[in-house]
């Protein structure tokens, strides 16, 4: 614990904090995983490599099986404008593509990306380094961002070269870098910050170039003093940057972007809005370093620092990981489980998710492994009623009224609980932990957002199927009103046909009779066609050969994908 | 007494003459609660329920023909949501009705013929085709209501459920089993 | 490696209802050993009466709905909800009605409602409102506190005069009852006479009615520890106690003789009982913060006017119970404003 900043170091001027509403004081349990500094792991026998490691769209395959890919080769690409890109860790092969359980609580499997390591580690040709980023233009830097397939490393993984981009409309003032890290037993970042404090103090640096921000707020919470002695080290070699440690009372969430954002700036980030509004924003320190290593050193995403820790974890350590090293692996490669193991959380205790099984890869969003004890984690038995204690009301750092939601949710009324912005939740897990009849409120509130959602989504798809459905009602209705007003007229014209007509040439009455009857053939083939399947049996030879073409080729393709679709009847969409 | 009688018989009147007035005062053509009914239905136009779509089951429920439990795509939800918007107690899902799991129409491709009777079956034109040409249905319209089984000759049509997905994944209400969400579900 | 997935949080919850309704129990103790002490065994067996009846009846009634019984009763509200209405009873009431009040609080108010948690009215004060109404004789029979007794009863005597209504042989009601405090004062404003003269009789003390203003010291301790154990929040006692001292202050500023010092009014009757323990009943009670500090203020001002120009000498009860109804409208007029967004929600 002996810090090395220098007592006669200035002391930075006290800068004005605010706070945010609610909050809790948790048992911090970290002191359990920061004995050692990170250690970086062994390179696994394969990697998994899920499509989806991030918000947005799915990533795009760029690799077959059985191909050879090097270490930092993009094996996947961005699909639109919110997606990020993915790198192989190490190189190796590509043994399958296929679907493989993924860290989500419902345990469902997504696409992933199998490779074998070869153990070779050899890189793939990168893009140059850029040491001297001040002097190019931020869109390029974005670009190399973009490249690198970053995304934010704190959790919520949203592509930061989307992030880094708000657009001229929404100049940026400010670039927080969150090193708060307020959940319980999380430690990734704390050591990031202690041991690589500059690159930390780097990435900062490239973003706030690429943002145009005046000034970085790297906003750390007072439990982590060597830390912010780190930080305040590796500032004090760089010169006189517009950087500035702010320390922050140890309180959950201050973590939370927008409770960040008002316990550094005083703003409030308004609902349904994002930080880029107010000209804030905030990322992860992890991130920071990750894009300082994208742009000076031409290095994509390929590992992480995860924190493996709990009661039931036999050493408890952080590791710096290769991402898509499958979680049972990494265990046993890191001491093991303890016998007392009751449940494995990835994230922390307030808002990590349960996993069914270790078996899933870490993804880029992957920050803690927790193995708990049933001391540390016990069942709390079934939830009693309700007893209106106000408690969840009192700690919720969003002023919301959990009880209200609650009470909504569970009468499965989606639109009042709407009114009571359940959106504008963050899930943080106060209400549930403070609720002395153990209802399990964070349950309730992501079972009503899912079910909204998903009634949401069957509400397009009913309004789509009677636009439909309309559309073709109206469509059979013209074509008989067509029908009909063409027997009409073929009756009139017959009835004219047949009326003698003095004058008329008889080359006119032959003409008219042709016409006729040519009408009454097609008349006669149309009504045919339409009851009658394909009629084959008088196909010309040279009609057969190609009919015979035709089919071996769909046989062909049948096995892939569809036969290109004919264009629509009648204006259908 | 009399009096009492005479007073309460007084007031009965006056403010049956008053509701009547007010009945033809404010009356209103047609029925708004029509339209209000349809669009709390899936809008599969299966038939289902015994009307010819879901208009027809929305008339017969605002005329009281049909009870509000005959809907068998939408399910628990749309009687919650029938029951709520017209002010009736929910009641359980029509027995003849069978628990549907959400399907999608696939067409085997080996064995079409290319006759478009299904197509001419289809009430969301899902189908698409064209005579003696290879007909397919477009999973993102296709509503699951299988009109489209019955008139296939060659019966090349068969019904899939829709893979659960992680993207549609919905938390399950924390009930009896509280905050259990299963164990390792299918890979 | 399979695990069964649950929920989060995935740490040892703090807190559970049980341990909150002990700590409930263990700040009423020094009110309830006080009240003891002044006024007699009485007290303690009304308040076994009501345990043994609550327990009972919330057990039948779990049977009856076809539910566990255990972790009900196991939550101890039933048992809160009894001691907080046996305190509140004269101490040689009849065991059939303390029996009769607990029973009604607990099956009807309580459970008839849904249980612990959907109850709109207050259960222990709903019951002390019927037995009020119902044996108006009986429940104004108080006993004059120790120090101006002159017949005090041993425990067994209690519980012979509480089961069988029979006193010991030379004894009469008369002879062993007196008025309360707060019963004393109307009367006698009533009569006309001045403060400064009824304040010359021997029930007052130096701020309040003799045993009584003890009795409130130590609710007020018991108070105090909730608080400090995070069970109740300061906004609904502050605010019921300050709403009725100001009041009080008021009334007594402008006529101190017609008008007892707002001393009185604290440390007489229920009021520190009512501020601490049961104007704080969650379940009951409005919920958010302002809506706290609107409750409790409409109680205090309540009791004022019930206890001066009412008809019943103590007001706690009534008071409580006609907030209770205001209580879910205060609720959705008194919603805070939510993060990020700009003014109170528009409902």
């Amino acid at each position: 614990m002996s810090s090395t900043v220098s007592p006669f170091a200035p002391q930075p001027a006290q800068r004005r904090l605010w706070q945010f509403p609610g909050g809790l004081h948790l048992p911090d349990n970290k002191l359990q995983s920061t004995g050692r500094p990170i250690s970086p792991a062994p390179l696994p026998p394969r990697l998994i490599l899920p499509l989806q490691q991030h918000i947005g769209a799915p990533s795009e395959l760029l690799v077959k099986p059985g191909e050879q890919v090097l270490k930092g080769q993009q094996i996947a690409r961005a699909k639109g404008y919110v997606s990020a890109a993915l790198h192989a860790p190490t190189s190796g092969r590509v043994s399958a593509i296929g679907p493989h359980p993924v860290p989500h609580p419902s345990g469902l499997s997504a696409p992933c990306i199998h490779i074998e390591t070869d153990g070779a580690e050899e890189w793939a040709e990168l893009p140059p380094p850029l040491p001297d980023f001040e002097q190019i233009e931020a869109a390029t830097l974005r670009e190399r961002i973009r490249w690198a397939g970053l995304v934010g490393l704190g959790g919520a993984a949203f592509p930061s070269a989307v992030k880094l981009n708000p657009g001229p409309d929404q100049p940026i003032h400010t670039l927080i870098l969150n090193g708060a890290e307020c959940e319980p037993y999380i430690t990734c970042d704390d050591m990031l910050m202690r041991e690589r404090a500059d690159e930390v103090i780097a990435g900062a640096r490239v973003l706030l170039h690429i943002l145009g921000a005046d000034r970085c707020l790297i906003g750390v919470e007072d439990n982590k003093p060597e830390a912010i002695a780190a930080l305040r080290r590796a500032l004090q070699g760089a010169g006189t940057l517009p950087i500035e440690v702010v320390v922050i009372p140890t309180l959950y969430p201050s973590g939370g972007e927008k409770q960040l954002i008002r316990v550094l700036t005083g703003r409030e980030v308004p609902s349904n809005s994002i930080p880029a509004q107010i000209g804030v924003v905030c990322h992860n320190v992890g991130t920071a370093a990750a894009a300082a290593d994208a742009v000076l050193h031409g290095r994509p995403l390929i590992s992480r620092v995860v924190t493996l820790t709990g009661a039931a974890m036999a050493e408890p350590q952080n590791r710096e990981v290769l991402i898509g090293t499958p979680a049972d692996w990494l265990i046993a490669a890191s001491g093991g489980y303890r016998p007392e193991l009751a449940r494995l959380v990835l994230g922390g205790p307030m808002m990590g998710i349960s996993l069914h099984t270790d078996g899933i890869p870490l993804t880029k969003g992957a920050n803690c492994l927790l193995a708990t004890s049933a001391a540390e984690s016990p069942h709390p038995g079934p939830a009693l009623a309700c007893i209106r204690c106000g408690a969840c009301a009192r700690c919720c750092p969003v002023s919301l009224l959990p009880q209200q939601l609650y009470w909504f949710a569970r009468a499965r009324d989606f639109d009042r609980i709407q009114d009571y912005d359940l959106f504008d939740c963050i899930e943080c897990g106060c209400c549930a932990y403070v609720c002395p009849s153990q209802i399990p409120l964070v349950q309730y509130y992501r079972f009503a957002k899912t079910e909204i959602w998903a009634q949401e989504e069957e509400k397009r798809k009913a309004d789509r199927a009677r636009r439909r459905h309309e559309a073709r009602v109206a469509r059979l209705e013209r074509l008989e009103q067509e029908r009909k007003s063409r027997l009409r007229k073929r009756k009139e014209e017959l009835s004219e046909g047949t009326a003698p007509s003095s004058g008329t040439a008889p080359g006119a009455h032959a003409k008219k009779a042709a016409i006729e009857a040519a009408m009454r053939r097609v008349a006669e083939k149309k009504s045919a066609e339409a009851v009658a399947p394909a009629n084959t049996a008088e196909l010309t030879e040279a009609q057969s050969r190609k009919i015979e073409a035709v089919k071996a080729r769909r046989r062909g393709t049948a096995q892939g994908t569809e036969p290109a679709p004919e264009p629509a009847e009648d204006g259908e969409p | 007494m009399l009096t009492a009688i005479l007073t309460v018989t007084a007031l009965a009147l006056a403010f049956g003459l008053l509701l009547g007035y007010a009945s033809a005062r404010f009356h209103v053509e047609g029925d708004p609660i029509v339209a209000k009914i349809d669009e709390l239905l899936p809008q599969t136009q299966c038939g289902q329920c015994g009307f010819a779509g879901c208009r027809p089951y929305a008339e017969a429920i605002a005329s009281g023909e049909s009870e509000i439990n005959r809907c068998a795509p939408g399910g628990e939800a749309t009687i919650l949501s029938l029951a709520d918007l017209l002010g009736r107690d929910p009641v359980p899902m029509d027995e003849s009705l069978a628990a549907k799991v959400p399907s999608l129409a696939v067409i085997d491709e080996h064995l079409c013929i290319g006759c478009t009777l299904c197509l001419q079956a289809c009430p969301v034109d899902a189908i698409l085709g064209a005579a003696k040409q290879m007909h397919t249905v477009i999973a993102s319209e296709c509503t699951g209501c299988e009109l489209c089984l019955p008139p296939c000759p060659v019966d090349c049509i068969r019904m899939e459920p829709i893979p659960q997905e992680i993207r549609t994944w919905r938390w399950p209400f924390p009930g009896i089993a509280g905050r259990d969400i299963g164990v390792s579900a299918a890979a | 490696m399979d695990f069964r997935a649950l929920s989060s949080p995935h740490a040892a919850l703090p807190s559970r209802v049980n341990q909150v309704m002990l700590d409930v129990i263990l700040a009423l103790a020094p009110g309830a050993l006080a009240m003891t002490w002044y006024f007699g065994w009485g007290v303690a067996v009304n308040m076994g009466i009501a345990a043994l009846t609550a327990v009972g009846s919330e057990a039948l009634v779990m049977r009856w709905r076809g539910k566990p019984a255990a972790p009900v009763v196991g939550d101890l509200s039933a048992l809160v909800t009894a001691l907080l209405l046996g305190i509140c009873l004269p101490p040689l009431l009849p065991w059939w009605i303390t029996a009769l009040g607990t029973a009604f609080a607990i099956v009807i108010v309580k459970q008839l409602y849904g249980g612990l948690g959907y109850n709109p009215f207050n259960p222990a004060m709903a019951g002390y409102v019927l037995l009020l109404i119902s044996y108006p004789v009986q429940m104004t029979n108080w006993l004059p506190p120790s120090m101006l007794n002159t017949h005090p009863l041993g425990l067994g005597d209690t519980l012979v005069a509480t089961f069988t209504g029979h006193l010991p042989a030379g004894l009469t009601w008369d002879s062993v009852s007196g008025a309360t405090p707060l019963d004393e004062m109307r009367t006698r404003l009533a009569m006309h006479q001045m403060i400064s003269e009824i304040r010359q009789s021997p029930l007052w003390g130096s701020f309040g009615a003799r045993g009584w203003e003890w009795v409130g010291n130590w609710y007020l301790l018991g108070g105090l520890y909730l608080l400090w154990r995070r069970v109740i929040t300061w906004q609904i006692p502050v605010s019921m106690l300050g709403a009725l001292t100001l009041v009080a202050g008021l009334f007594w500023a402008l006529d101190p003789q017609t008008h007892p010092f707002p001393a009185f009014h604290l440390f007489s009757g229920g009021a520190m009982l009512g501020a601490f323990f049961i104007a704080t009943d969650p379940v009951t009670a409005s919920t958010t913060r302002k809506g706290q500090l609107i409750y409790g203020a409409g109680i205090g001002v309540l009791v004022y006017i019930i206890r001066t120009w009412g008809g019943y000498p103590d007001a706690i009860a009534f008071s409580v119970l006609l907030m209770n109804i205001a209580a879910p409208t205060i609720d959705s007029y008194t919603q805070p404003r939510v993060f990020g967004h700009k003014g109170p929600r528009s409902d």
